[in-house]
């Protein structure tokens, strides 16, 4: 089984954001990087699968700047097997940028699953994944929080709405991870260490132009104020009131 | 997100972050959640055994070839304080583990020592306890009276009591240090490796503890316990070769302590946030915003300690006084942030549902044992005077 993981450095999500100079980025000044959550569930996915059909190679592929290596060097130390990193200098903003030079790369070797998260939590365009199925004319399945395989076909589990959905597919394929597929392992020590003696490709990213780009960022409007009409059951009235008058709720 | 307030994440590897960040979740999944119960109960948690074997917590900086993980000294300290951030307790069986039972088999132990009981101390199947102290000397053990005496054939048997030792009810093996064919000089202690379960060899668990209480701490009998030749550990000799143990295992407290700080700080910070008084949250008080103020300092000049320290250990230059001084700094810092940590929760602070009083009451422990802050003192004391205060 020859298994492919795309991930993605995101930042960590327990900070205030602050919005850079040029008012279209965000200030990267003491943030600290992870590895996407779906990305997580991914390479777990793969690992998974590797260690239940018993042979096989888990490589993982992430495009950006040197930076990303740590992110990488964090799933060989989960046990994957080795890693390339595409070589950019930031991850662009158009999806179908990332999603050409991912499947230039993923091209040159056959897969039986490519693994993708659902979703990256920082920009949250969810067409990575279905994008790159597309240019490598793979069936795709998104979102799936369940998932075995066996004899060249794959189930997967997929929640909608209200109920969830079961769906059938061949390999090749490419498949994007939601929440709930499993819980990623700790990396333990002796795979961090191991992790320094797996084999991390570097190659340029055959990035185009793109055509999608972000020319302003802002962040939500501060809530304003509340306001303290009164107290006790004389308020009641004048609460009422504004309710139907000022904020229409009633 | 965690204390890091002068950014030392920037002065670690990939490597040493990582290793924290895979404590650092286990302690926050595993440990967190039950602690607090294992505390009131009085019981170690057990369970938790394996789970830190599997990640490589045990003897984490001793070589690969032994089954251990390899890790420079700096990112097995920063592991003590993930642990501790969790409980002294759970921290402590770890030092133990490692710095006291593994290390010195290592340091002092014959090869066929070392790898007869390296790999299975590091995958969590033997479970050891180091018996240095005795009912009658604690700060001073060179005065230890427990003796082994060599027989004919080469064995040896050994008597005495051992007292406070931590994992001394479920440990497999004991480190147990003695005076040998009966020379009462310091010169004369030696290391032997005697299995728990050697006739005339009887642990008993110290009831009634109020500090400590989810760790295993025992009363060690040695009555007439016949141990083989092999059981010596040849390198060993003079009182050195213990206090070289423990500075393995203060250089981790060090550590440690800082963990049960930022335990502490973090819970203060964010109860001052939340928790509303007078109209506002407690937090907005100078009173309380000197107090944090206090702890992030301490903290951070802790951090700077520990962290240089590790450093110098890594490139072989350090020395035992300045572990000393991070240890009598540490903990002595952490016993006061926990103590104001608990002040500030209130009454709530009282509860085994937080942290700080917990930690307050096991930071007795850790200031007392492996030299007391005040051993600490005069270790300091000698080492700039070159005047011994302790005779
Ligand atoms: C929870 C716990 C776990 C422990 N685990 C272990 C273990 O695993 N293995 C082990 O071998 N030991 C262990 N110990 C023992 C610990 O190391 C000793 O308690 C410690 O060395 C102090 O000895 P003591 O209790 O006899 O106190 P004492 O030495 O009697 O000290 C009493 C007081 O006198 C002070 N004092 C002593 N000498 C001087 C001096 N010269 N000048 C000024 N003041 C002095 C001390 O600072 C202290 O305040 C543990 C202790 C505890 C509490």
């Amino acid at each position: 089984m020859k298994i492919a993981v795309c991930i993605k450095r995101v930042p960590v999500m327990d900070v205030r954001f602050r919005i850079a100079a040029d008012g279209k980025s965000v200030d990267e000044t003491g943030l600290k990087y992870d590895v996407n959550d779906f990305d997580l569930w991914a390479v777990e996915a793969a690992l998974q699968l590797k260690e239940k059909t018993g042979d096989g190679e888990v490589v993982v592929f992430s495009l950006g700047p040197d930076a990303v290596q740590e992110q990488i060097r964090k799933a060989l130390s989960m046990g994957a097997d080795r890693g390339v990193q595409l070589k950019a200098d930031r991850a662009p903003a158009d999806p179908l940028s990332i999603a050409k030079a991912l499947a230039a790369e993923l091209k040159a070797s056959q897969w039986d699953v490519v693994f993708f998260g659902k979703v990256a939590i920082d920009s949250a365009d969810q067409s990575v994944g279905p994008m790159v199925a597309e240019l490598l004319g793979l069936p795709c399945v998104s979102a799936i929080s369940s998932l075995d395989i066996a004899n060249g076909r794959g189930t997967a589990k997929r929640e909608l709405e209200s109920a969830s959905e079961i769906v059938e597919f061949p390999l090749p394929v490419v498949l994007t991870v939601d929440e709930g597929l499993n819980k990623e392992r700790l990396p333990n020590l002796k795979g961090i260490m191991a992790a320094k003696k797996k084999p991390l490709e570097v190659k340029p990213a055959q990035l185009d132009a793109g055509t999608v780009n972000v020319v302003a960022m802002e962040l939500p409007a501060e809530r304003a104020a509340g306001r303290i009409i009164g107290e006790g059951a004389a308020a009641v009235p004048e609460l009422v009131r504004l309710l139907q008058t000022e904020a229409k709720v009633l | 997100m965690a204390t890091d307030f002068f950014n030392i994440d920037s002065a670690l590897s990939e490597e040493e972050r990582a290793v924290r960040d895979s404590v650092r979740r286990f302690v926050d999944e595993s440990v967190m959640p039950i602690i607090g119960d294992a505390y009131v109960q009085g019981k170690f948690p057990k369970q938790l055994i394996p789970r830190m074997a599997e990640l490589g917590l045990l003897g984490a900086n001793l070589p690969e070839e032994y089954g251990c993980a390899g890790l420079n000294n700096v990112a097995y300290g920063l592991i003590m304080q993930e642990l501790e951030r969790g409980d002294s307790g759970i921290r402590s069986f770890a030092s133990v583990q490692g710095a006291l039972v593994m290390y010195p088999i290592y340091a002092f132990g014959s090869e066929e020592q070392k790898r007869h009981w390296l790999p299975k101390m590091a995958s969590g199947e033997i479970i050891g306890c180091f018996g240095l102290t005795e009912p009658d000397y604690g700060s001073n053990p060179s005065g230890m009276i427990t003796m082994a005496r060599e027989q004919k054939d080469g064995s040896w048997v050994i008597n005495g009591a051992k007292m406070w030792i931590t994992n001394g009810s479920q440990a497999k093996v004991a480190v147990v240090w003695a005076k040998t064919n009966g020379d009462a000089d310091q010169r004369s202690i030696r290391g032997f490796i005697v299995p728990t379960d050697a006739k005339g060899f009887t642990a008993k668990d110290q009831k009634g503890k109020l500090s400590l209480r989810a760790s295993d701490t025992s009363e060690l009998v040695l009555d007439d316990v016949h141990v083989p030749g092999d059981a010596i550990l040849p390198k060993s000799g003079g009182l050195k070769s213990p206090l070289m143990c423990l500075t393995q295992a203060r250089y981790g407290i060090s550590w440690g302590a800082l963990g049960a700080a930022i335990g502490c700080y973090e819970e203060a910070l964010s109860y001052a946030k939340t928790r509303v008084m007078f109209g506002r949250p407690i937090g907005g008080f100078q009173l309380q915003q000197a107090r944090l103020a206090d702890m992030l300092t301490e903290i951070v000049k802790g951090q700077l300690v520990s962290l240089h320290l590790g450093r110098l250990k890594d490139a072989g230059t350090f020395t035992p006084q300045q572990v000393s001084l991070a240890k009598r700094n540490n903990v002595n810092m952490a016993t006061n942030i926990a103590r104001e940590a608990r002040r500030m929760l209130g009454g709530n602070g009282i509860l085994a549902e937080y942290a700080s009083m917990r930690h307050m009451a096991n930071l007795e422990s850790v200031y007392t044992y492996e030299g007391t802050h005040d051993i600490h003192t005069l270790i300091l004391g000698q080492a700039v005077t070159g005047l011994n205060a302790f005779e």
